[in-house]
């Protein structure tokens, strides 16, 4: 029964890792770009929600959609004033610009809300007891939300227009260009779609673990990268899997072998995998041509 | 080369004996400036920082400018050579001047040791990989030493003796400077520059890639371990949570300013940058800002806003950094010198402009 509850809460992180993973695989998908400034856009999801809540008293069905807003805003700007003059230089000042954007995040953050972490309210308090297992509240939630949004963002990319031109621009831009797609659009569309997915983990994870800080960003932020090249960067079911492989696998090993080596486990997962399958578990395998 | 050109520094030895005499007078003015207490403790402490922060980001610089392999995990080597020399010269019984030196070299032949075991693996991947599997062997490296008994833990480990002067620091700052770049002039440094243009055509020319970009990362490994030796024996105490994902990053930031490729722009990025820190303060506390809401000085005087901005803007405006791939030759300026002042002289017939010959 500990197993089972074990499992449950592996689940529970896994999908917060598979939403944020998610926003790493289009990105990547689209652009090629590593988006190093996406965990960060989780911990300033989080103050957000927090400061609407906790501050300025709004009703919490508001504040997530101030939240989910905002911060599609702020991705967008952020692929828009950061990104855009640099789509056609050499990836690696993408790679740097991103890990630029994320250092300006965390501090900033840490300049407005101070170094200390924040206590964030559970939203949905209580346990339900399914047979003798009883799980919170929160927990349920946390994997329905993740599942539903799942099935929507797969429904979205493969069945309406805006995915057929996502899918279109990631295989070869120049070409989408060519068939009438407007590629601005698209990626702004893209970053925008990452970071609503990123909003929503970032509530879910904030009312799970109660607690935010200007750091949480970071780690979060690697972890899900490491579920999204797992599963294969660039593919969305990957994604997907990797995130709950990874909370599954971290939430076993802070259970049973030892909870100081947990991250140490996540990125052996990492480099095992980048040396064996590049491609990831469910990615397409790329030639290099001279 | 069109035409033979007058140079004094022409030969190998007569540009080494050139550098080797503006070296030692560099040293001896500030060890003067030390020893008649002219420089005070500060800011000799702030030399001691320049000093490890150019062998830092001198040495990343090998491996991100001119094998053109970028790592996210310099901290991580670093914070091997920090903590093998320290426990080095903890545990031997050797006086100072034997096991400060003895324990540097240790730091950075496991440091060299670590590049090596990290880099066959790592380096099979290129680009972004390549960039996440170092940041993933470092986050390891620094979960390891933090659980380890023998490292102090995550408390850290206490009780370094204080070895690093500004002579030694100066010391390997100049190893390090003598090395990285005699081995770029060298043919094994055009063999890792031909990497960095192209792989594919390097190997097909009979350049050993493999053997080229494991040896140049371990190389540049070593001399962060170097660095983090010098650290140790700086600070006296080692903390495992310094040497994370931000101090990597605040290295490449080094790197990215002065230019993928220019040593000269290493050293120039690693010297303002050390003293950004302190200028921000002295900026804060003017007269003018003091005025304004208490933000904009809190804004200011933070230095990591600050690096992340200007990682941002010499991405966008200058993504070849300050100096490209510029490298400054004393030989080379000075010939320039002469050439000038002989030309005013009218000693010298020739007219026009001094052809440029390969520089790069």
């Amino acid at each position: 029964m500990a197993f089972l509850s074990h499992l449950i809460y592996g689940l529970q992180l896994g999908t917060i890792y598979a939403l944020v993973a998610l926003g790493y695989s289009m990105v990547y998908g689209i652009i090629r770009l590593i988006n190093f400034a996406h965990g960060d856009i989780i911990m300033v999801a989080s103050f957000v929600v927090w400061y609407l809540i906790a501050r300025l008293n709004v009703p919490v069905w508001l504040s997530i959609l101030i939240c989910v807003a905002f911060t599609s805003l702020l991705g967008v700007a952020i692929e828009k004033l950061a990104y855009k003059p640099l789509r056609h230089s050499a990836r690696i000042s993408l790679l740097i610009t991103a890990i630029g954007i994320s250092f300006f995040l965390q501090n900033a953050a840490q300049l407005i809300f101070g170094a200390d972490p924040v206590m964030f309210e559970n939203l949905f308090p209580g346990n339900l007891s399914l047979g003798a297992l009883t799980v919170s509240r929160v927990s349920v939630i946390i994997i329905c939300v993740s599942i539903v949004l799942m099935i929507a963002l797969v429904l979205l990319v493969n069945k309406t227009r805006m995915g057929r031109a996502m899918r279109a621009v990631s295989e070869d831009e120049s070409t989408a260009a060519l068939m009438g797609i407007n590629v601005n659009t698209t990626i702004s569309f893209a970053f925008a779609l990452g970071s609503a997915l990123a909003a929503v983990a970032a509530i879910l994870y904030s009312c799970a673990y109660t607690q935010i800080s200007p750091t949480m960003g970071g780690m979060l932020g690697l972890k899900a990268f490491v579920a999204a090249v797992l599963g294969g960067i660039g593919s969305i079911p990957g994604a997907m899997l990797g995130g709950i492989l990874i909370g599954i696998c971290e939430t076993l090993t802070k259970a049973y072998i030892s909870s100081s080596f947990a991250d140490a486990i996540v990125f052996g997962i990492l480099i095992v995998v980048l040396i064996i399958r590049p491609s990831g578990l469910l990615g397409v395998k790329t030639k290099e041509k001279v | 080369m069109t035409r033979m050109e007058k140079r004094i520094f022409k030969t190998t030895w007569s540009r080494y004996l050139l550098n080797t005499l503006a070296t030692a007078a560099l040293i001896t003015v500030l060890m003067v400036l030390v020893d008649t207490k002219q420089i005070n403790k500060y800011n000799q402490g702030l030399l001691i920082q320049i000093g490890f922060n150019i062998i830092l980001a001198v040495s990343l610089n090998l491996s991100a400018g001119f094998l053109g392999q970028l790592p996210l995990g310099h901290a991580g080597f670093m914070s091997v050579g920090a903590y093998t020399a320290a426990l080095f010269t903890k545990g031997v019984n050797l006086p100072q001047s034997v096991a400060f030196p003895l324990g540097v070299l240790v730091g950075a032949f496991v440091a060299f040791l670590f590049g090596i075991l990290i880099g066959l693996p790592a380096l099979r991947l290129k680009g972004d990989y390549l960039a996440i599997i170092t940041l993933g062997f470092s986050e390891i490296i620094r979960v390891i030493i933090q659980n380890l008994d023998f490292t102090g833990g995550a408390a850290g480990l206490r009780k370094i003796p204080k070895y690093t002067t500004v002579g030694w620091t100066i010391f390997w700052v100049v190893v390090t400077l003598f090395l990285i770049c005699t081995l770029i002039k060298s043919r094994h440094g055009r063999a890792i520059l031909s990497i960095r243009e192209d792989e594919i055509a390097a190997e097909a020319s009979g350049v050993s890639t493999t053997y080229y970009k494991v040896t140049t990362f371990a190389l540049s490994a070593a001399f962060a371990g170097v660095a983090g030796a010098l650290y140790a024996h700086y600070m006296r105490i080692l903390d495992p949570a310094y040497f994370d994902f931000m101090k990597s990053a605040e290295i490449l930031v080094m790197v990215v300013l002065g230019g993928m490729g220019s040593i000269i722009g290493s050293v120039f990025a690693a010297t303002v940058l050390t003293l950004l820190p302190e200028w921000l303060r002295d900026l804060a506390a003017l007269p003018f800002f003091t005025t304004l809401p208490a933000w904009v000085g809190k804004v200011i005087e933070n230095r990591m806003i600050i690096y992340a901005l200007i990682l941002v803007l010499v991405m966008i405006f200058k993504p070849s950094g300050l100096f490209g791939r510029y490298d400054f030759s004393l030989g080379k300026e000075l010939d320039r010198v002469f050439r000038g002042i002989r030309r005013l002289l009218g000693l010298d017939k020739r007219s026009g402009k001094p052809s440029k010959g390969g520089e790069n």
